[in-house]
C-alpha cells in the first residue's frame, strides 16, 4: 500500500542518487579531459591540417568554454551517445553492449557463490560465537580478504584447468556457443571472485546477527520455548537482513572491480578487459563511457537496495 | 495445604569476569504456592533479574554462568521436575507453556518485523498444536482478554504501531496464551507511567484470579508489593535477607534493610501526632561491590545496629520462633536473637536454634 | 586506555603478536635486503632459468634466471614503500576531509556527496583510470591510490567526529571562545587517533593488494620495477611450467596483507573491548 510517506522516502533517496550521479558525471568528464589533453589531436592523429582541426573543433563544439562542452556531453549521454571508440571504430555504447554479457554473468555467478558461502557461514559463526568454529571462520574470512584475486585465479587455473583439465584455461567458449558452455567457462573465474568476496559477507552477516541475537525480542522468543533454529532463522535473521543487504550491494561494486582483474587472467571478453585495454591504448571515449556506466549501475543498485529496505522492514515505511 | 508450585532451594548463580568470580545470586531459597503471588524485592544489582533468568534458563550462553541449587516445579500433570537440571529440550516444552515470563522493557521485547498476532500464535501453535487459523483466533481472544481494543485489527498490526502500555499487554497475552501455571514478571510496570502501571497490575491480578496461576513478581516498588503480593522475599546483594507474608512484613519488618526500605516510603515518614519531617529517609552508604564483599553480613557497613558478630561471618537465614509456623525468615543475628529472647520471655520454646556459622562462608 | 594496559591486552592475543612479528620480520628483511640476500635481484642468468627451489636458490629462479628469494626481498622494499606512502597519504587527506565534513555542518552534505561519488566506482577501476590520467610512474601510482582510499578514511573520521562534536566538553571549550582550529587540533584529533590507526593498518593492506593488481594488469608501475605485482605479471606466461614463480610472490603478498589486517583488527578490538566482548 503506497502511502504518502513512502513516496516521500523514495523521492528523497532518488534526489540523493541524482546528486551523486551528477557529481560522478562531472568527475568522469574532468578526469578524462585532463588525461586526454587535446582531444582533437587524439581524434585526428598527427596528419591533421589546420583546417581539419578548425572543422573538428567546431563540429564537436571544442571551441566553447569547458562548462558548455560538459553540457554538450551530458546532452549526448542523455541521448545514449557515449562517443566513438578510437581503436574499435564503433560507438562506445555498442562496444559496452557487446562486452556486457560475460561480465554480467560473471558478476551474478560470483555474487551467488559469495552469498551462498558467506551468509550461512556468518550465521553459524554468530550462533557458535567464541568457540573454535567461529574463530576458524573469522580467520578464513580474513585470509580471503588478503589474497590477491589474480593470484588465486592463477592458482585455480593451474590446478583445475591445466593439471586436471576440468575447465577451459581461458576464453569464453567459441562464438555462438550455447549458454551452458559459456557458463562452464565462467565457473573458475566466478569461484575466484565469489570465494574472495564471501569473506566480507561472512563478516558482515556475523556482526549483524550478533547484534540482533543480543536484542530483547530474541530473549522473548526463547522464553516462548521456541526451538533454537526457529529463533535464529525466523526471529533473528529477518531483522539482520537489512545490513546484510547493504553488504550485497557493496559486493556488487567489488565484483565489478574484481571482474577487471579476473577477466584479464582468464581472458574473458568482458567490460573489465575492455577498460584495461582502453587504458593501455589511451582510448579515452571508452574509458569515459565505461566509468560512467559502471558508476551509474552501482548507484542504481544501491538505490534499489534502499527501496528493498522499505519492503523488508515495516518500520521504514512509517 | 497443597504442594507449592515452585520450591527454590539454595539457588546460586555466579559469573566469571575479568576481575574475578561474581556471585550475583547466592543461596536463595523461597517457595510459591499455587494461585499466590510472591514478590521478589530488591534494589538494582540485588540479583532479582538474574534469579528469574536462571529459573527460566535464559541466561546468555556467553555469560558462562555457574548455577547450583534446585528449583522444584510441579507440572500440570502433577510431576515434579528440577528446572535447573532439565534437558534443554524438556525445558523448551515448559517455557511459554507452563512457565512464562514477561520482561521489563515492552518497547524492545517484541519482534519488530512480525505481526502481533503471529508472535502470539506461534507459541500456541508450538505448544497446543493448533493450526494457523485456530492459533490466530486464539491470539485474537488473548488480545481481548488483556483488554486491547479493536483486537481483530490489532492482530495484524506491528509492534511499532502500539504504545508502551499496549505492548506490555501484548506481552502478557503472549505469556498467558498457553495458560501457564507460573508466570514470572520481571518489573513489568517499571517502564510505564503510573496510570498505566495501575491498569496493568489490575489486569494481572484479574487474570491470576481467573486462571489460578502463581505469580513471581519481581520489583523494587514496595507500594506495588503491599497491594498485590501474598508473600515477600527481600534480596540484598544476591542473598535472601528476609521473607515473610506481606502483612507481617509491613507490620513488623525484622531485617534492618527491610526496615530501612520501609522507612524510605514517603508515607512512612509521617508519624501521627508529630510534625511533618523535613527530610526523607535514606539508607546510608551504598551496596558493596560484588567483587569485594564485606567479610560478614553484606549489609553490615550500612547497618545502624551492627555488632561485632555481624562482621565475623555471614549470618544464616533462620526461620523465626513464631507460633504461626515456618513462614518468616531473616538473615540477621540481632533480629533473630531479639525474637528468641521475646519468645523465651513468653515461655515459648524456640523453634530452632539459630546457627551462626563460625567459619567463614566460602565465596 | 593507558598505554601499558593497552600493550598488555594486546599481548594477550597471541595471533596479533604473531602478526606483528611477521610484519617485523618482513620489514627487517626489506631494510636489510642487500645483506640477507645472496644474489643481485637484477642479475639475469639464462642458464639458470626456471629452476625449482634448491639450497642455493631458496625459492627457485624466474624466467630470466634471477633468484626469486632476492627478488621477493628487494620487491618488499618497493611494495611496502608504495603501500606505506599510500596509507599515510590517504590517512592524512582522509582525516582532513572527514574532520571538515564532521565538524562544519555546512560542509558535511557536499563533501559527503563527493565522497559517495568517488566510492561509487570500484577501487581498482578508479585506480586504473587515475593512473591512466596521471601517467604510469611510482609516484603517480601512490597518488592514484591515495585518491582511491581517501574517501574511505574520510567516512570513518567523519563518523567519529560527529560523535565527538556532540560531547559536552566540546561545547564547553567552544563556550570559552577557543579558536576552532585549536579545538580541532588539541581536542578532537587526539580522540581520533584510535580509528585512524586502525584505518592506517587496513589501508596499508589494501594498498599492497591494489598495487599488486595494478602492476599485474600492466597499468601500474613500469615492469622494470621489481614489485611483487610486476613479478607475477612477468612470470605469468611460465606459470604452468614452474608454478613457484607465481606462487611465492603471491604468498609474500598474502602474508603481509593478512598480518596487517590482523594487526588492525587487534588494535580495533583493543579500542572497543567492552562493547565487543560482552553480548
Amino acid at each position: 500500500m503506497p502511502t504518502l510517506s513512502a513516496f516521500r522516502f523514495i523521492a528523497s533517496k532518488a534526489a540523493g542518487m541524482l546528486a551523486v550521479l551528477a557529481i560522478v558525471a562531472v568527475l568522469v568528464f574532468v578526469l578524462t579531459r585532463a588525461a586526454s589533453g587535446d582531444p582533437v589531436s587524439v581524434l585526428l592523429g598527427d596528419q591533421a591540417t589546420a583546417a581539419d582541426i578548425e572543422r573538428v573543433k567546431r563540429d564537436y563544439g571544442l571551441d566553447q568554454p569547458l562548462p558548455v562542452q560538459f553540457g554538450y556531453w551530458l546532452r549526448e549521454v542523455a541521448r545514449g551517445n557515449l562517443g566513438q571508440s578510437i581503436f574499435l571504430q564503433r560507438p562506445v555504447t555498442q562496444a559496452l553492449a557487446e562486452r556486457a554479457e560475460p561480465t554480467a554473468l560473471l558478476a551474478l555467478m560470483a555474487l551467488a557463490i559469495a552469498a551462498a558461502i558467506g551468509v550461512p557461514c556468518g550465521i553459524v559463526s554468530a550462533v557458535v560465537r567464541g568457540r573454535v568454529l567461529d574463530q576458524v571462520f573469522t580467520g578464513v574470512a580474513m585470509l580471503g580478504a588478503s589474497i590477491p584475486s589474480f593470484w588465486l585465479g592463477l592458482v585455480l587455473m593451474q590446478a583445475f584447468a591445466v593439471s586436471l583439465g576440468w575447465f577451459p584455461v581461458s576464453g569464453y567458449g567459441a562464438p555462438g556457443a550455447p549458454l551452458a558452455e559459456r557458463l562452464h567457462a565462467l565457473v573458475l573465474p566466478a569461484t575466484v571472485l565469489g570465494l574472495l568476496n564471501s569473506a566480507l559477507i561472512t563478516r558482515f552477516t556475523r556482526a549483524s546477527m550478533l547484534d540482533v541475537l543480543g536484542e530483547d525480542y530474541v530473549r522473548t522468543a526463547r522464553s516462548k520455548g521456541l526451538a533454537e533454529h526457529t529463533v535464529v532463522l525466523k526471529h533473528a535473521l529477518r531483522n539482520a537482513l537489512v545490513p546484510i543487504l547493504t553488504v550485497l550491494g557493496l559486493t556488487v561494486a567489488l565484483m565489478i572491480g574484481g571482474a577487471v582483474v579476473t577477466e584479464t587472467v582468464f581472458g574473458l571478453p568482458g567490460v573489465g578487459n575492455l577498460v584495461v585495454s582502453a587504458v593501455l591504448r589511451r582510448d579515452y571515449p571508452v574509458i569515459q563511457g565505461a566509468l560512467l556506466v559502471i558508476a551509474a549501475l552501482y548507484v542504481l543498485i544501491n538505490f534499489a537496495i534502499d527501496l528493498l529496505y522499505a519492503v523488508v522492514d515495516p518500520r521504514v515505511k512509517a | 495445604m497443597s504442594l507449592p508450585r515452585l520450591t527454590v532451594r539454595n539457588l546460586s548463580t555466579s559469573f566469571p569476569t575479568e576481575d574475578g568470580l561474581v556471585r550475583s545470586v547466592a543461596d536463595v531459597s523461597f517457595t510459591i504456592a499455587p494461585g499466590k503471588t510472591t514478590a521478589l524485592v530488591g534494589e538494582s544489582g540485588s540479583g532479582k533479574s538474574v534469579t528469574s533468568l536462571t529459573l527460566m534458563r535464559l541466561l546468555p550462553k556467553t555469560a558462562q554462568a555457574q548455577v547450583s541449587g534446585e528449583a522444584a516445579f510441579v507440572t500440570r500433570e502433577g510431576r515434579t521436575v528440577d528446572l535447573l537440571q532439565l534437558h534443554e529440550a524438556s525445558m523448551r516444552r515448559l517455557r511459554g507453556n507452563q512457565v512464562s515470563m514477561i520482561f521489563q522493557e515492552p518497547m524492545t521485547s517484541l519482534n519488530p518485523v512480525l505481526t502481533i498476532g503471529e508472535q502470539i500464535a506461534e507459541g500456541v501453535r508450538l505448544h497446543l498444536g493448533l493450526g494457523r487459523a485456530a492459533a490466530l483466533a486464539h491470539a485474537r481472544r488473548m488480545l481481548d482478554l488483556v483488554e486491547i481494543p479493536a483486537a481483530a485489527q490489532r492482530v495484524h498490526e506491528y509492534p511499532h504501531q502500539l504504545s508502551g502500555g499496549m505492548r506490555q499487554r501484548v506481552m502478557i497475552a503472549l505469556a498467558m496464551a498457553c495458560e501457564p501455571t507460573l508466570l514470572i514478571a520481571d518489573e513489568p510496570t517499571t517502564a510505564l507511567d503510573v496510570t498505566i502501571q495501575a491498569q496493568i497490575l489490575a489486569l494481572m491480578r484479574r487474570l491470576q484470579a481467573e486462571t489460578g496461576m502463581s505469580l513471581l513478581f519481581i520489583t523494587h516498588n514496595l507500594g506495588v508489593v503491599a497491594h498485590h503480593a501474598d508473600d515477600v522475599v527481600v534480596l540484598y546483594a544476591g542473598r535472601v535477607v528476609e521473607s515473610a507474608p506481606v502483612r507481617d512484613l509491613f507490620a513488623e519488618p525484622w531485617h534492618p534493610y527491610t526496615q530501612g526500605l520501609l522507612a524510605c516510603l514517603p508515607g512512612q515518614a509521617r508519624r501521627a501526632g508529630q510534625p511533618k519531617p523535613r527530610r526523607l529517609f535514606a539508607i546510608r552508604g551504598q551496596v558493596s561491590s560484588p567483587l569485594s564483599p564485606p567479610p560478614g553480613c553484606a549489609f553490615e557497613p550500612r547497618c545502624n545496629h551492627a555488632e561485632a558478630a555481624c562482621r565475623g561471618a555471614m549470618p544464616a537465614l533462620v526461620p523465626a520462633p513464631a507460633p504461626a509456623g515456618n513462614e518468616r525468615q531473616a538473615r540477621c543475628v540481632r533480629a533473630v536473637a531479639k525474637l528468641q529472647q521475646a519468645a523465651l520471655a513468653r515461655g515459648v520454646a524456640p523453634r530452632a536454634k539459630p546457627a551462626v556459622w563460625s567459619a567463614k562462608v566460602p565465596r | 586506555m593507558p598505554l601499558p594496559r593497552a600493550i598488555r591486552q594486546l599481548m594477550h592475543r597471541r595471533i596479533v603478536l604473531v602478526a606483528a612479528g611477521v610484519l617485523g620480520v618482513i620489514a627487517v628483511l626489506a631494510l636489510a635486503a642487500p645483506w640477507v640476500t645472496a644474489f643481485d635481484p637484477h642479475d639475469t642468468a639464462v642458464l639458470q632459468r626456471l629452476k625449482s627451489p634448491t639450497a642455493e636458490h631458496l625459492l627457485g629462479t624466474d624466467e630470466l634466471g634471477r633468484d626469486l628469494f632476492s627478488r621477493i626481498v628487494f620487491g618488499a622494499r618497493y611494495s611496502l614503500a608504495i603501500a606505506a606512502f599510500t596509507a599515510l597519504g590517504a590517512v592524512v587527506c582522509g582525516t582532513a576531509l572527514g574532520l571538515a565534513a564532521g565538524f562544519f555542518r555546512r560542509l558535511d552534505a557536499p563533501l559527503m556527496r563527493v565522497v559517495d561519488a568517488m566510492m561509487s566506482l570500484p577501487d581498482i577501476l578508479l585506480a586504473i583510470a587515475l593512473v591512466a590520467i596521471l601517467g604510469p610512474s611510482l609516484a603517480n601510482v601512490v597518488l592514484a591510490l591515495v585518491l582511491v582510499y581517501t574517501p574511505r578514511v574520510a567516512r570513518v573520521v567523519r563518523a567519529s567526529t560527529l560523535v565527538l562534536r556532540e560531547l559536552l566538553f566540546i561545547e564547553a571549550v567552544r563556550a570559552l571562545g577557543v579558536r576552532t582550529s585549536r579545538i580541532l587540533w588539541r581536542h578532537i584529533l587526539p580522540h581520533l587517533m584510535s580509528p585512524i590507526l586502525v584505518q592506517l593498518s587496513f589501508i596499508f593492506a589494501y594498498a599492497i593488494l591494489a598495487e599488486a593488481g595494478l602492476s599485474f594488469l600492466g597499468v601500474g608501475v613500469s615492469p622494470d620495477t621489481p614489485t611483487w605485482g610486476t613479478m607475477v605479471a612477468g612470470s605469468q606466461p611460465y606459470a604452468h611450467q614452474a608454478f613457484w614463480v607465481v606462487l611465492f610472490p603471491g604468498l609474500a603478498i598474502i602474508f603481509t596483507a593478512l598480518s596487517l589486517q590482523l594487526l588492525g583488527d587487534g588494535v580495533r578490538d583493543l579500542l572497543d573491548p567492552k562493547l565487543k566482548k560482552v553480548g
